[in-house]
């Protein structure tokens, strides 16, 4: 399946040629959990704090469907 | 330790002994209690009975990290209630070294004036000297700073309002100096810079040579804190140096707002911009990276910061255009106005520092204009225009100038963000139901700062979570909002927060600095019963001026306006607000 992935604040870097925010796509085995993106995507676990799906936050054990869209985020604070 | 009373209607002043009842007061605490017993609550704000108070914290000027903070309150021309509104500046330090606790504004001038405050070694005590500023009056804070600096020299710290206090703006800051003496650091919310002019004071120059210090009654105590909290600030992601403030700066929270639907656009029709990544935190990182060839890491506004989250936008050529685009000006001049270049957000950024402006409310009153028609959504350069007309008191400028709910009012809309007369910042409550409740609930207005239950809702830090459910919310802002305003009290800044809410220990360190000059014995679970204490003082002023229970209410809009992408309203019963306060 298809995943619309998106990585922020340094994430991207991990990836080659990925700017940030900047959306592009992951094929992954159907009913993949986003433990299993993250892997995929050869990010460290240790530096992944928050993941979007669809805009609401979920665990690494949430199962994704063709075409969601995921957002990721290491520690970051603000205000 | 010494009260500083200014006395603007003879130009006179006086040095108190701290009584007894204030002496374990800082900050926040001490701002709110000296408003709350000193200033009748339905005063004019603008008038001769309402007084300006600084304060800084009970760290300021020691040693402890990332407390160079000040509080600046009194009543509010913006809400009509109390107001504390706190910014970071040498100029926190250099007045409690020289040991004052707070200095209270009394009394209107006719015309405008300067304090120099200095230190004189002969008595043993600060002094001060009053001297005409009218020729400052009306002129662009970056063009009267460096005039200040070449007077009064370069060692010296400032504290002061701009044109937009002088025009009397509910949106008008305080300004105060940064570390390269930019007029960029702003106690901006609530109309204080309309306050101090209004008392004919223009600035306050504070000269720090030959200053004693802050006495620290227990040296072994505060070291052993200092400690602690130092500890936690390098170890957590977010405080850390190289870690996300270090590097993009508040800014970074653009993009992850938007993606949990919760990013305030075009004046709160929505919870998405389509253009948040390029005006994100990563985006000025990367820009700044273009353009000068090489990372910039970000600086601290004031002395002694070891987190250092304050960035500088460069022009196209190098040249530094703006220090500092934080998120909350990003988002209310960029994605609130549908704006999506950083070089407009930044130009629009520079002119609210030269007029003494808050960015927020400037970037929530635009947007009320760009619905109401007056220029369109995304137009920065019509919104460049309008900010000088607030800076230069045009007919126009001065409805903008005085805020969200008054120029809503002025253009006949519903769709106005505002709590208790103040706009709403950088969260969208509908998506995010605690900071929602903090909005509605807090003594201050729309804000914020002072309940951020976004720490959990959001970042996952202290816990974690669902921004969309009420579940437990109005616990979870109340203890946020207590927590907050004992730590706006300690002088620290509040994004020491992130650090000592996930790691116990620096909790800890924070209360051992405070024992360790105070000379008390609190622990850490003290922190939200004192904080406690302060709201409920602010809470008692608000009520007495006429804002009860009855203005902690969202605005209508929201009840009935679904927010995409969620398309969610705000949906809490008003029940669930009056238990904030109710059981505090
Ligand atoms: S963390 Fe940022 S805002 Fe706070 S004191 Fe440091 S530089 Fe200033």
């Amino acid at each position: 399946m298809r995943i619309h992935v998106r990585l922020f604040a340094g994430l991207n870097r991990y990836v080659t040629n990925k700017p940030s925010g900047i959306p592009f796509d992951a094929e992954i085995p159907e009913g993949a959990t986003v433990e299993a993106l993250i892997r995929h995507l050869g990010l460290p676990p240790d530096e992944v704090r928050i993941v979007f799906v669809n805009g609401r936050a979920q665990p690494l054990n949430f199962a994704l469907a063709d075409g969601d869209e995921v957002g990721i985020f290491p520690p970051i604070g603000g205000g | 330790m010494w009260i500083l009373r200014l006395n603007m209607s003879d130009l006179s002043y006086r040095l108190e002994e701290v009584p007894a009842k204030y002496q374990h007061l800082g900050g926040r605490g001490l701002t709110s209690t000296i408003v709350h017993d000193e200033v009748p609550p339905l005063c004019h704000p603008l008038g001769p009975n309402n007084k300006l108070v600084f304060a800084p914290g009970i760290v300021t000027g020691t040693p402890a990290p990332t407390s160079a903070r000040v509080s600046v309150g009194a009543k509010s021309p913006l809400t009509g209630g109390i107001k504390e509104s706190n910014a970071g500046s040498s100029w926190a330090q250099h007045v409690a070294n020289m040991q004052i606790k707070a200095i209270v504004v009394e009394g209107q001038a006719k015309g405008y004036h300067l304090a120099h405050l200095t230190w004189d070694a002969a008595s043993g005590k600060p002094k001060v000297e009053f001297m005409p500023a009218n020729e400052y009056a009306g002129k662009d804070l970056y063009e009267v700073f460096p005039k200040l600096y070449a007077k009064f020299g370069d060692k010296v710290s400032i504290a002061g309002t701009g044109n937009a206090g002088e025009f009397g703006y509910g949106n008008s800051g305080i300004v105060f100096n940064d570390m390269a003496g930019r007029p960029s650091r702003y106690s901006g919310r609530g109309g204080m810079g309309a306050v101090m002019a209004s008392r004919g004071l223009k600035f306050i120059i504070a000269d720090p040579k030959g200053a004693p210090g802050v006495v620290i009654k227990d040296k072994a105590l505060f070291d052993e804190g200092r400690k602690k909290l130092i500890d936690a600030l390098r170890t957590h992601d977010i405080t850390k140096p190289k870690g996300g403030l270090n590097t993009y700066g508040t800014a970074v929270l653009i993009n992850i707002m938007n993606e949990a639907g919760g990013l305030p656009t075009r004046n709160f029709a929505s919870g998405r911009f389509e253009g948040a990544a390029k005006i994100a935190g990563e985006a000025i990182f990367e820009g700044n990276k273009k353009r000068l060839g090489k990372e910039l890491y970000n600086h601290a506004c004031s002395p002694g910061c070891i987190i250092q989250c304050s960035n500088t936008w460069h022009k196209a050529d190098g040249s530094e255009h703006v220090s500092c685009i934080e998120y909350e000006s990003d988002w209310s001049l960029g994605a609130n106005c549908g704006i999506d270049d950083l070089d407009d957000i930044g130009e629009l950024v520079r002119l609210c520092n030269a007029y003494g402006l808050d960015t927020i409310e400037a970037g929530t009153t635009l947007a009320v204009a760009m619905e109401a028609g007056i220029i369109k959504f995304g137009d920065g350069k019509g919104a460049i225009n309008l900010m000088h007309e607030m800076g230069k008191g045009t007919p126009l400028g001065r409805i903008l100038g005085g805020g969200t709910a008054f120029a809503g009012k002025a253009f006949g809309l519903t769709r106005v963000p505002t709590v208790k007369g103040q706009s709403m910042p950088a969260y969208e409550p509908r998506a995010v139901k605690g900071i929602g409740i903090t909005y509605a609930t807090s003594t201050m207005g729309a804000d914020h700062t002072s309940g951020y239950t976004i720490a959990p809702e959001i970042l996952g830090v202290s816990g974690k979570v669902d921004p969309l459910s009420p579940e437990g919310k109005a616990a979870l802002s109340r203890a946020f909002q207590a927590t907050t305003a004992f730590i706006d009290s300690t002088g620290h800044c509040l994004f020491i927060a992130f650090a000592i809410l996930d790691i116990a220990s620096g909790f800890e360190g924070m209360m051992e600095e405070c024992n360790g000059v105070l000379g008390t014995n609190w622990k850490s679970e003290d922190a939200a019963k004192l904080g406690a204490e302060i709201l409920k003082k602010e809470r008692a002023f608000n009520e007495a001026a006429g804002i009860g229970k009855e203005a902690d209410r969202m605005p209508e809009f929201m009840k009935y306006e679904p927010l995409p992408p969620h398309n969610v309203v705000w949906d809490l019963p008003d029940s669930a607000l009056d238990s904030v306060y109710g059981e505090l």
